[in-house]
C-alpha cells in the first residue's frame, strides 16, 4: 500500500464556520433580547415595569372612577369598597389617580431621556470624535452645568421658565444631557482608535457619517443601559418636580403631586403618601433591576 | 541547590494527560493524550497554533486552570513525584517554589507601583526568609547574571522606566530567583521586537548552561523553536501529534500536520518568484467538536478511511520520535508533491514584464515632526518627535515595496502620511503624478479611491455592528465601482475571490475568525480597484497557517489587478518572500534600499545586519552570525546627531558617525546604503545567514 501524496485544494484556507447567519434582522434583535431571560433579576425588573406600562395604556379601563371627579362626602378616606385605596383631600379617588399618574410619567419619562440621549449623544460624539479644542470647549460647558446641584438647576430652570409639562421635559434634558455626552463621549475616545474607523477615514467618509454610522451602533450597548437608568431617574425628578410643586399644573394626576398634596395629612391619614410614594419607588426599582440584569448579562462573555 | 538522588529521572514527567474544562454544554476536552518528558538543563519546546492547548498544558502542571478546569487523566511527575489529585497544600510543599512561569506580557507580571528592587527581593525576604539587604544584593547578582545593563541601578526604578527587552529580563530574574528546577515560558518574547527577542533567547539558552534548568518553551514561531529547544513537541487541536528531537522535526517530520506547518512558512531567502506557501486547507476544529477520528483527518491531505474511523494513538517510529499518524512511516517515504506549478510560472512571468515599470509613488525628502508638549509652564523651545526623518523612496507599478525596521521606526507613521490620515511636515509626496501631501479629507474622490489600505489587527478592521456585504459594498457605493443595482453582484464576486463565498455576506464579524476577518478587510481595500493599496502587517497577528492562505491571497490579487502594494512587516521572512523591493528603518530614516535578494546578502547596512542575525529562522541547521544591539533605540524626540545608528552600531567608524549625516552609497542600480563605511568595506563582510551541510 503506497500513499499518494495530493493535497486537496491548495490556498483555501477557510471552509464554513459553525455560525450559518441567517439575514433575518428582526430574529437577530430577539436573540440579543433573549439574554436578559438569564438573568432572575432582570426578568422580575421587566415583569414591574411591563405591569407599570400596561397600566398605562389601560388606564380608561383599569380605573374603577374619574381621576378628577371630586365627592365632597368623602375626602380623606382610608379604603372601601368604593375608594379601594382611599380618597385624597379633595376626595378624589386614589387608586383612579394612581393608574391615570402612571400615564402621565411613563410619557413624560421616556420622553425627556430620548431628549437628553439625542443631545447628550452629539455632544459627546462630536467631543470624542473631534477632540481638541471642541472637546475642550463642548466638556467645559457640560462640567459648569454638571457642577450645580441637580434640585437647584430644576428650580431655577423651571422657575425662569415657568411649570408645564413641556418644560418638565426640557429641564430634565438639560440636567441629563451632560451625563450623557461623557458616557457617549469615553465610548467614542475608545472606539474612535479602532481600525475600522481609520478604514473609513481612508474610503474619504465625512466624519458625521463617521460618528453616527461607524462610532454610535458600537456604543450602544451601554448607552441602551445607560438610558434605561436615565428613564428612573427621570421619573424620580418628575416626582420630586411634582411634590416641590414645579411639576406639572394641578388637576393633572401625578405621583409627586399627589405625595405633596398627601404630606400635609400624613398624621391622619399616612396611606395617602404611601400609595404613590410605592408606586413610584416600584416602578424605579423595575428599570434598575432590569438595566442591571441586562448589563450584567451582556457584559459576562466579552 | 538541592542535589537530586536520582540523575537520571526526568525534572518534569507528563503522561497521558488529559485536561478539560466545564462549560455550560457539558465538559469540553481541551487537552488529551499529551505525554512528554524534560529531562535537568534540556529545552522542550512546545509548538502549534493558538487554541491547539500549548498553555493549558502549563496551567495543567502549576495547577492555575481555573474553577472550571480539571484534569481528567494521567500523571504529571515532578522530580518523581505525582502532582495530580493533591490538595492545594501538598502540591505547594512538593513544588515548593521550584516551578516558575514566565508570561508573555512582562507589565504583567511586574507590579507597576513597585520598584523593581522591591518586588525582586520580596521573591527573596518573604520565601526565604533572608535579611532586607542580603536580599537585595542576591537580586543584584542575578540581574547581572541575566545581562541586565546596570543592575544596581534599575532595581531602583519602577517597571515602567525600562524597555520591554528589559521587563523581560527582570521577569525571568524573578523567576530564577528560587533556583526553579523547572521553568515554564510562556511566549516569552512574542511581545518583543526581533533584536530584544534575539537578546532574550540568547538569554534563555545560557540559563541552561548556568542554572542546570529545564525549560518548557511554549510558542507559535516556528523559528524561536529552532534556536531554543533540544526537542520538540507539536500541539494540534489539544492533542500532541508529535515529538522529537529538533532537527527531526524540522527536517524529518512524520506528521502531516508538522509537514504542513513547515510549508506555511516561508524559509529566510526564499521568495515569491522560486517558491510559493502551501497553506494547510480548512481551520482547527473546535475542541467541543472534535472528529471522531484523527483530529487533523479533515485537513490532512494523507487521510483515508481508516483515518475516519480509528483515533491514533501517539507511537514510536524512530528513536525518541513519536507521532499520532496511522501511516507515519508511508508518509516519511511519499514524495509530497507541490500541486501549483502553474501559478509559479505566472509569477515569473508577470516579474520579466515589470522589469521597468514607472514609479506610481514618490515620496522625497518626507518628513513628519509631532510637537512635543513643552516641559516648561509657559515659552520655552519648541521640541518635536521626529517620527519620519528625511525618507525618500519610489514604488514601481505593479512592485511590491516593503518596509521592515522595529517599533517606533516610523514606519506606520510613513503609511499614515501616504494614505492621508497625517499630514506630512514636510517633504513631497507624490501619487500617479498628483501632490498627496493633503489630509484625506481633502483629497478627492479619484485619488481616494485609488489608495487603499488593509489593518493590521484583525479584531478591529471590521465594524462589529455590520455584515460582511454592508462594509465591501459601502466602498463600492461610495466609489461607484458598479450601479447600485450590481452591488450585491459585485461583492459576491469579491467575496469569491477571497476564497470566501457568498453565505459570508450576510455574516457578522464575530462570526468570522481572524483570518476571514482580514480577507474581508482586503475585499474592502480592493472594492474601488485601487492602484496602490498600503498593508500595515496584515499577516502579524495571524497563525502561520492562516498567514500563508492570507499571502497567496494577496499575491494573487497583485497578478490578477496589478495592484502595487507597500507591505509593512517586522518578519522579515515573510518580506523578503512577498516583496519585489525593500526599505528598512531605524529610527525615523531609511537606511537601505534596494532590491529584495540584494538587502538580503552583502554589503549590508550595519543595522540590516544586526536584524538579519536575530530573526529566528524556522531550520536547525541554518547559522547565523552573532550580532547583538546594545542598548535600547534612542528616542525620537532627540535623536543622536549624524548617523541615527551611531549609537549602537557595531560597526562605528569614527567620530564622523556621530557628527556628519551618512551619504547615499550606491551599491547598485536601485540599491542604496546610508552609511559611511566605505562600501569596499562593506562588501567585505560575509553574509550573515549560512546553511549548514
Amino acid at each position: 500500500m503506497t500513499v499518494t501524496a495530493t493535497p486537496r485544494v491548495p490556498s483555501t484556507g477557510t471552509t464554513s464556520g459553525p455560525h450559518e447567519a441567517r439575514p433575518n434582522a428582526l430574529r437577530r434583535a430577539w436573540d440579543s433580547f433573549a439574554i436578559i431571560f438569564r438573568s432572575r433579576v432582570a426578568v422580575i425588573g421587566l415583569a414591574i415595569v411591563v405591569f407599570w406600562v400596561l397600566v398605562a395604556i389601560f388606564a380608561p379601563l383599569i380605573a374603577p372612577l374619574d381621576p378628577l371627579k371630586q365627592d365632597s362626602k368623602a375626602i380623606l378616606q382610608g379604603p372601601s369598597s368604593t375608594y379601594l385605596l382611599g380618597t385624597d383631600k379633595l376626595g378624589r379617588d386614589i387608586l383612579s389617580r394612581l393608574i391615570y399618574g402612571a400615564r402621565t410619567i411613563l410619557l413624560l419619562a421616556p420622553i425627556a431621556v430620548l431628549l437628553s440621549v439625542f443631545v447628550g449623544t452629539c455632544l459627546g460624539l462630536t467631543g470624542g470624535y473631534f477632540g481638541g479644542l471642541i472637546d475642550e470647549i463642548v466638556m467645559r460647558i457640560l462640567d459648569a452645568i454638571m457642577a450645580f446641584p441637580t434640585i437647584l438647576l430644576y428650580l431655577i430652570i423651571i422657575s425662569a421658565i415657568g411649570s408645564s409639562a413641556i418644560n418638565v421635559v426640557l429641564a430634565i434634558t438639560f440636567v441629563g444631557a451632560p451625563g450623557v455626552a461623557r458616557l457617549v463621549r469615553s465610548l467614542t475616545l475608545d472606539i474612535r482608535t479602532r481600525d475600522y474607523i481609520r478604514a473609513a477615514e481612508t474610503r474619504g467618509e465625512n466624519p458625521l457619517y463617521i460618528m453616527f454610522v461607524e462610532i454610535l451602533p458600537n456604543a450602544r450597548g451601554p448607552l441602551i443601559i445607560d438610558s434605561m437608568l436615565r428613564v428612573g431617574y427621570a421619573i424620580f425628578s418628575i416626582g420630586t418636580l411634582g411634590f416641590l410643586g414645579l411639576g406639572l399644573p394641578a388637576p393633572t394626576p401625578d405621583w409627586g403631586g399627589m405625595i405633596n398634596e398627601a404630606r400635609r395629612y400624613i398624621w391622619t391619614s399616612p396611606l395617602g403618601v404611601l400609595w404613590p410614594a410605592l408606586a413610584v419607588s416600584s416602578l424605579v426599582v423595575g428599570l434598575s433591576l432590569f438595566a442591571d440584569g441586562l448589563r450584567e448579562e451582556s457584559t459576562r462573555y466579552q | 541547590m538541592a542535589i537530586d538522588p536520582r540523575p537520571h529521572t526526568p525534572i518534569l514527567d507528563v503522561c497521558d494527560l488529559a485536561i478539560s474544562y466545564e462549560t455550560r454544554r457539558g465538559d469540553v476536552p481541551a487537552v488529551r493524550g499529551v505525554s512528554f518528558d524534560i529531562q535537568r538543563s534540556k529545552t522542550l519546546g512546545v509548538v502549534g497554533e493558538s487554541g491547539c492547548g500549548k498553555s493549558t498544558i502549563a496551567f495543567g502542571i502549576v495547577n492555575f486552570l481555573g474553577r472550571n478546569g480539571k484534569i481528567v487523566k494521567g500523571n504529571i511527575l515532578f522530580q518523581g513525584q505525582d502532582l495530580v489529585s493533591r490538595s492545594e497544600g501538598e502540591l505547594r510543599k512538593i513544588r515548593g517554589d521550584r516551578i516558575a512561569m514566565v508570561y508573555q506580557d512582562p507589565m504583567q507580571a511586574l507590579n507597576p507601583s513597585m520598584r523593581i528592587g522591591d518586588q525582586m527581593s520580596e521573591v527573596l525576604t518573604v520565601h526565604r526568609g533572608l535579611e532586607k539587604k542580603a536580599a537585595e544584593e542576591k537580586c543584584i547578582q542575578m540581574l547581572e547574571r541575566v545581562y541586565m545593563p546596570d543592575a544596581a541601578n534599575v532595581m531602583r526604578r519602577y517597571p515602567h522606566q525600562i524597555s520591554g527587552g528589559q521587563q523581560q529580563r527582570v521577569v525571568i530574574a524573578m523567576a530564577l530567583l528560587n533556583d526553579p528546577a523547572l521553568l515554564i515560558m510562556d511566549e516569552p518574547t512574542t511581545a518583543l521586537d526581533v533584536t530584544v527577542e534575539a537578546a532574550v533567547l540568547d538569554l534563555i539558552a545560557g540559563l541552561q548552561k548556568d542554572f542546570d534548568t529545564a525549560i518548557m518553551y511554549i510558542t507559535h514561531n516556528l523559528g524561536v523553536v529552532a534556536r531554543v529547544s533540544d526537542k520538540v513537541a507539536v500541539m494540534y487541536a489539544g492533542e500532541m501529534v508529535e515529538r522529537a528531537e529538533v532537527a527531526d522535526v524540522f527536517l524529518r517530520p512524520l506528521h502531516p500536520y508538522t509537514q504542513g506547518l513547515l510549508r506555511c512558512v516561508p524559509r529566510l531567502g526564499q521568495d515569491k518568484s522560486s517558491s510559493y506557501l502551501y497553506p494547510i486547507p480548512g481551520r482547527v476544529p473546535s475542541p467541543a467538536n472534535l472528529p471522531p477520528g484523527c483530529v487533523f483527518e479533515p485537513r490532512c491531505s494523507y487521510a483515508r478511511a481508516e483515518c475516519r474511523q480509528k483515533r491514533p494513538d501517539l507511537r514510536q517510529v524512530a528513536p525518541s520520535h513519536v507521532t499520532r499518524c496511522l501511516f507515519a512511516e508511508e508518509i516519511a517515504q511519499a514524495e509530497w508533491k507541490p500541486p501549483a506549478e502553474r501559478e509559479l510560472a505566472h509569477t515569473l512571468a508577470t516579474k520579466a514584464a515589470l522589469k521597468d515599470a514607472v514609479p506610481i509613488l514618490r515620496v522625497e525628502h518626507a518628513q513628519m515632526y509631532y510637537q512635543a508638549p513643552s516641559r516648561q509652564l509657559i515659552g520655552g523651545p519648541k521640541q518635536y518627535v521626529k517620527a519620519v526623518d528625511d525618507v525618500s523612496l519610489d514604488v514601481k507599478r505593479g512592485r511590491t515595496l516593503g518596509i521592515v525596521g522595529e517599533s517606533g521606526c516610523g514606519k506606520s507613521t510613513l503609511a499614515k502620511t501616504v494614505i492621508g490620515l497625517e499630514v506630512a511636515t514636510g517633504g513631497k509626496l507624490e501619487f500617479m503624478g498628483m501632490d498627496i501631501a493633503t489630509p484625506v479629507a481633502k483629497r478627492d474622490l479619484e485619488l481616494v479611491k485609488n489608495l487603499q489600505m488593509v489593518f493590521q489587527n484583525p479584531d478591529s478592521t471590521l465594524n462589529p455592528s455590520f455584515n460582511v456585504g454592508t462594509q465591501i459594498g459601502r466602498s463600492l457605493r461610495l466609489f461607484k465601482v458598479v450601479p447600485s443595482n450590481q452591488v450585491r453582484d459585485e461583492v459576491i464576486r469579491l467575496l469569491d475571490m477571497m476564497k470566501l463565498g457568498e453565505r459570508y455576506y450576510d455574516r457578522l464579524p464575530r462570526q468570522l475568525s481572524g483570518g476571514e476577518k482580514q480577507r474581508v478587510g482586503i475585499a474592502r481595500a480592493i472594492a474601488g480597484r485601487p492602484e496602490l493599496v498600503l498593508c500595515d502587517e496584515p499577516v502579524s497577528a495571524l497563525d502561520v497557517s492562516v498567514q500563508a492562505a492570507v499571502l497567496n491571497l494577496l499575491l494573487e490579487i497583485q497578478q490578477e489587478l496589478g495592484t502595487t502594494m507597500v507591505f509593512i512587516a517586522h518578519d522579515l521572512s515573510v518580506v523578503r518572500f512577498f516583496c519585489d523591493t525593500i526599505a528598512v528603518m531605524y529610527l525615523g530614516q531609511v537606511v537601505e534600499i534596494g532590491p529584495a535578494e540584494a538587502i538580503y546578502a552583502p554589503p549590508y547596512h550595519p543595522y540590516t545586519e544586526a536584524l538579519l542575525s536575530a530573526v529566528p529562522i524556522p531550520d536547525p541547521r541554518a547559522e547565523q552570525k552573532h550580532i547583538r544591539l546594545s542598548g535600547t533605540v534612542p528616542s525620537a524626540l532627540n535623536p543622536p546627531s549624524g548617523c541615527h545608528f551611531h549609537t549602537r552600531c557595531p560597526r562605528k567608524f569614527g567620530e564622523i558617525c556621530e557628527k556628519e549625516l551618512p551619504p547615499w552609497q550606491d551599491v547598485a542600480p536601485g540599491h542604496r546604503i546610508f552609511c559611511h563605511i566605505p562600501l569596499a568595506e562593506l562588501r567585505k563582510v560575509e553574509a550573515v545567514v549560512t546553511l549548514k551541510a
